[in-house]
């Protein structure tokens, strides 16, 4: 299980990391990838805090969170696989693929298997259409995605 | 007179689009056929309805800068390809536009089939009034099909309980957010147009909504998914007004239906004095919607004008008269014409047995002029004497002496508008986020495109730092400092050579100057001495002056937090000189502008209601001005004045006056040392309550007579900037009389000849002999809205801003403004300085806002106090707490928050049980006697529930309220 920090304990990491990016211009985006560095995750108990710090209100730092899917609100697993489902990943199969992921890792998009080894999550382009489907396993491409290719992914979040 | 058929129908104003251009420069161009001429940069959107051609919007409204997201407004220009947005798109010269074309038609009805297919529709409990500006959109677009199906995912909801996400049908379902009491948030009906969100960012200023997510999960969301209520969201209702859906919308709507009729009127709360339409449906007030004409407000409103209107139908409202012998007594309802002939008996009788000045009046700073004028005018020509006083005492009067003192005229020198031009606003002693919200709003706008802001005030007050705006200085002063770091400020610019020579001699008096200048330059003055007595750092106290005096336009806004003190009379004049000193006088964005704490305290003022003035602030003593009155009253008037309030009660304890009438005034609560109050009251034989409600002053009262509400009568109030706006009934008097209709049947009773049918004739006497009013009349409201006076021959239409090219005195009097330390000091016994306040959800003694569900944001008045003083105390927040001062004692809860300095509590004075003003002093301002409420040397300490007083008065106060049981019918 991961676990969650105390809230006092978000409040202070999160201050030391406004107080480092704080000075940059737009220091909104650069401050939540800090915090979703240090944290894995974007705790929903940072952003009053740098609401404050930012002089701007709770709502405008939970618009722009809520915007980006990169910024998570929950810890992710150990890993995280994007799938394409693009037009160009669409036409070559991704569809398919989807379900197969699905079938093998026992969950659906958004999710995060039980024992917390890997998170699944839809991507609309990875700008790898030549090599449709795509996919990105911690921040690697992968290409013309099939079934062997998926068991040999699916064996290494697993390990 | 039968109302429904003064107001035939529902005001509808036209909603052009996009705000209007200030450009000077004009344009023509075509539209549809039709040459129309409008200032360069309006919107092609704009320029077609302004020529009577209306284009379809959805995400556009006048009150907001446009967006151009809905993609409905879509127009063709010759010459340019595409179909561009009508509301994003200037107009240029030559232009030829086309509105209505096969093409528009068919992108437009694409776009509304895709809403559409997201959107309940009909009138039914999913799909709210069925009657909102999309749905008049989509039936004008003529939509007939919808090939995408209606089952939208965000409004069908989901069956068996699929949780979001999981289900076919209906994965974005969101249960609708009741928990606002005043209107209710239905995700399913919202087009995401963001309306909502840029009214609370553009006009509230609050910030406090946005959209989450993106794609179909794009969502309005109060604060990080909160609950409306739970969020940063003020319920200013900004965001309902600007909602062409149903997705915001009130519930008095939703429960009983769209109003009927409506007419323009004025809000009876702070001295912003908002413009609205009170719109009606069978005899009840449905909305309270802001008026974009209202030159205070344009459009906007807070919390208490728009919402906190159910006081008027609240049930603790008394709708019929009674007396009673002794105060211990049970009250007795009695018809008016008995209620009346008893008082004028009483009246009668005092005055025979005790002399003629054994009794005297109150004014109300809330009812109208015209009735104010009228009380005044009983006390003078009825009572025959000038025992007349108004609740200004205890806020404003030392506004009224010290400006007119400076400059001449007894109220501020701008119009709300000015905001606009200023370049550094300087608050003093006031909160107008909470007390004048509105106007607040449109300075954290002037703030927000760059204005410099100084702050005054011992408070980390919501000015001094909120969402998007922040003070450059603020000057957390120890409460009674206030003339000590003005002249600091003044120390500073005349040291540092940073007035305006020019200004000063051309307008004012240049050796009062050079003795003024000589006096603030002393070295007792200079920011490092009064830095150590008034707690500010002395570079602060430089910067700000530097500021102030070199930074373009500069406007000073005060409050009470400068007028309650018992220097307030001298705060007021070290204003006027700073102001004079720069230059800041007689021009757009500039001034020194008392924010007013009620609706008509200003008015009140006006009319006459101190006891040394005669209406238009003329002093009792000028036979001329008494000439007036004497002519056209037919008696002879008292020269000499009459006595203040507090005069009252002492005479009163000393027996000497006997008997008081009181219009719309709680003096029980609102005003100091409520135990000399209450011996005051206690001690006379005849105290008659004008009021809506059983106040606490009426525990003291023989006689109850039912007031009526702005929404039951005709008149006017003058608001903060001079404004006479109209207040126009709505309703008939619920209690039978308006006010004004009232004091006329006791003036009847005590022998005075008064057949005024209409207040219109009131105020003709008014205008007939007041030399600043000279001009207004109803009709003239009527016909163009407002007026500030001076209204009269030099300036038919009124005067927005005052001193132009010279002082209503002649010459700017400079004047020396010694600082005296108050009295009231703190020692070993009562180490805390006490300053109060006020919240924005209630509104002073709450009377009115207690009674609505205003309370769910505040349901008790809270001690504010710093951790460090807590600490030492051993108390935690939500404690218990005893406050004691000199004066008494009360407990109430505490409220830990370094917003307040070490060595200073707060609280506010809403609510009658916690009896602030037992703790406060009898200390008053030397020239005004305005009550020193905002310093009290205290001591908290823990405690374990209500001291002894509260209980004791809880336990007289319940005794006083019994309503006899109706006995059989007469």
């Amino acid at each position: 299980m991961i676990m969650q920090p105390a809230s006092t304990e978000i409040t202070s990491r999160t201050a030391a990391i406004i107080q480092e990016l704080k000075g940059l211009e737009g220091p909104l985006l650069p401050i939540l990838h800090g915090i979703q560095e240090e944290f894995g995750h974007v705790p929903k108990d940072a952003l009053p805090v740098i609401a404050e710090a930012l002089n701007i209100s709770r709502a405008e730092v939970h618009g722009v969170v809520s915007f980006y899917h990169d910024y998570r609100s929950h810890p992710a697993g150990r890993h995280v696989l994007k799938l394409c489902q693009a037009e160009s990943c669409q036409s070559m199969g991704s569809d398919a693929i989807a379900a197969k992921l699905k079938q093998l890792l026992g969950i659906g998009f958004h999710e995060t298997t039980r024992d917390g080894s890997v998170t699944l999550e839809p991507v609309y382009c990875l700008g790898l259409c030549a090599c449709s489907p795509a996919a990105m396993l911690d921040g690697e491409v992968i290409g013309r995605l099939n079934d062997e290719k998926l068991d040999e992914i699916v064996a290494e979040v697993r390990s | 007179m039968n109302i429904k058929a003064d107001f035939p129908a529902l005001i509808e104003e036209i909603d052009y689009g996009t705000p209007q251009s200030k450009a000077q420069k004009q344009v023509t161009l075509n539209v549809d056929g039709r040459s129309i001429t409008v200032p360069e940069g309006t919107s092609i959107m704009r320029a077609a309805m302004e020529g009577g051609v209306e284009i379809p919007k959805l995400c556009a409204t006048d009150m907001l800068d446009s967006f151009g997201s809905c993609r409905v407004c879509l127009v063709e220009i010759e010459g340019r390809g595409g179909t561009p947005a009508s509301c994003t798109t200037p107009v240029g010269e030559g232009m030829i536009v086309r509105t209505q074309t096969e093409r528009l038609d068919a992108i437009r009805r694409g776009v509304m089939e895709l809403y559409v297919s997201d959107h309940p529709s009909g009138w039914n409990e999913q799909a709210g009034t069925g009657a909102s500006e999309f749905d008049a959109v989509a039936k004008s677009i003529g939509l007939t099909e919808n090939r995408y199906g209606i089952e939208g995912r965000n409004h069908v909801k989901p069956e068996g309980g699929v949780a979001p996400g999981h289900g076919s049908l209906a994965v974005d379902y969101i249960a609708r957010d009741e928990s606002n009491p005043y209107f209710t948030y239905d995700a399913s009906q919202c087009i995401v147009c963001s309306r909502c969100v840029r009214a609370c960012e553009e006009v509230q200023g609050t910030f406090a909504l946005t959209i989450e997510g993106r794609g179909f999960e794009s969502r309005v969301s109060a604060g990080m998914h909160e609950a409306f209520i739970d969020s940063e969201c003020v319920s200013c209702g900004a965001c309902v007004q600007a909602c062409p859906t149903d997705a915001l919308r009130e519930k008095t709507v939703l429960a009983k239906g769209l109003p009927e009729r409506s007419a323009v009127t004025t809000c009876a709360y702070c001295g912003v004095g908002c413009s609205f339409k009170a719109e009606v449906k069978d005899d009840e007030v449905i909305r309270m919607m802001p008026y974009k004409e209202g030159k205070a407000n344009h459009g906007h409103s807070c919390v208490k004008g728009r919402f906190a209107y159910g006081y008027a139908t609240h049930k603790d409202r008394i709708l019929s008269p009674m007396i009673r012998e002794k105060v211990t007594d049970p009250w007795r309802e009695v018809s008016w014409e008995e209620a009346i002939a008893h008082t004028a008996k009483e009246f009668r009788r005092i005055q025979y047995q005790y002399g003629r000045t054994a009794i005297g009046g109150i004014t109300s700073s809330r009812c109208t002029n015209e009735e104010t004028y009228l009380v005044q005018k009983m006390v003078r020509q009825g009572f025959r004497n000038n025992n007349v006083d108004t609740c200004a005492r205890v806020c404003h009067s030392p506004t009224g002496y010290g400006l007119g003192q400076t400059y001449g005229t007894s109220a501020g020198t701008q119009d709300f508008d000015s905001v606009d031009f200023t370049d550094v606003a300087v608050i003093i002693g006031a909160n107008p986020a909470s007390a004048h919200p509105v106007f607040a709003s449109r300075l954290k706008k002037r703030l927000r495109q760059g204005a410099k802001l100084i702050v005054l005030d011992p408070r980390r007050t919501e000015m001094v730092k909120s969402a998007h705006i922040e003070a450059d200085y603020h000057l957390p002063l120890k409460p009674g400092t206030n003339v000590a770091v003005l002249t600091a400020l003044a120390h500073v610019i005349v040291t540092e050579g940073l007035f305006d020579e020019a200004f000063i001699r051309e307008r004012c008096d240049w050796t009062e100057f050079q003795d003024w200048a000589s006096f603030v330059a002393l070295p007792e003055n200079s920011p490092e001495t009064v830095g150590k007595l008034s707690g500010v750092d002395p570079e602060l106290i430089r910067g700000a002056a530097r500021l102030y005096a070199t930074g373009g336009n500069g406007a000073i806004y005060y409050g009470l937090g400068v007028t309650e003190h018992s220097q307030g009379s001298t705060t007021v004049m070290a204003i006027a000189n700073l102001a004079m000193a720069t230059g800041n006088i007689g021009r757009p964005g500039v001034g020194v502008n008392p924010l007013r704490g009620q609706n008509n305290v200003q008015g009140s003022c006006d009319m006459g209601s101190f006891p040394h003035e005669l209406p238009g602030y003329r002093h009792i003593s000028g036979e001329a001005v008494r000439d007036i009155y004497e002519t056209l009253w037919g008696v002879k008037l008292d020269d000499e004045p009459g006595l203040r309030i507090p005069n009252m009660l002492d005479a009163a304890v000393d027996g000497s006056f006997r008997g008081i009438y009181i219009q719309g005034e709680d003096i029980l609560q609102s005003d100091p040392d409520t135990k000399h109050v209450a011996a005051g009251l206690a001690a006379m034989e005849c105290v008659v309550v004008h009021d809506l409600f059983l106040n606490e002053t009426a525990n003291y009262a023989h006689v109850f007579l039912p007031g009526s509400t702005f929404l039951e009568k005709d008149g006017t109030f003058t608001n903060a900037e001079r404004r006479i706006n109209m207040v126009r009934k709505v309703l008939e008097p619920k209690a039978r009389y308006a006010d004004w209709e009232a004091t006329q049947e006791l003036a009847r009773a005590i022998g005075l000849d008064w057949n005024y049918e209409h207040p219109s004739q009131i105020m003709d006497e008014i205008a007939m002999t007041t030399p600043s009013f000279a001009g207004v009349s109803f009709e003239l409201l009527d016909r163009v809205g407002s007026v500030q006076w001076p209204c009269n021959e030099k300036a038919p239409l009124g005067t927005p801003i005052m001193h132009i090219d010279a002082f209503v005195r002649g010459k700017g009097k400079f004047i020396r403004t010694e600082y005296v330390a108050t009295d009231e000091r703190t020692g070993p016994r009562f180490p805390l300085l006490l300053t109060t306040g006020r919240i924005l959800s209630q509104y002073n003694v709450g009377a009115q806002t207690r009674r609505t569900d205003n309370s769910m944001w505040h349901s008790e008045d809270r001690l504010e106090i710093h951790p460090h003083d807590a600490e030492n105390r051993g108390l935690r927040d939500g404690d218990w707490v005893r406050l004691t001062s000199r004066s008494g004692e009360t407990t109430l809860r505490a409220l830990i928050t370094d917003r307040v300095s070490p060595g200073v509590v707060y609280t506010t004075f809403h609510h009658p049980d916690t009896q602030a003003n037992v703790i406060t002093t009898d200390f008053s301002d030397w020239a005004t006697n305005c009550p020193e409420y905002k310093v009290t040397a205290v001591q908290v300490g823990a405690s374990n529930g209500p001291s002894e007083w509260q209980r004791d008065y809880d336990e007289q106060a319940r005794n006083s309220r019994r309503i006899a049981k109706l006995e059989a019918a007469e």
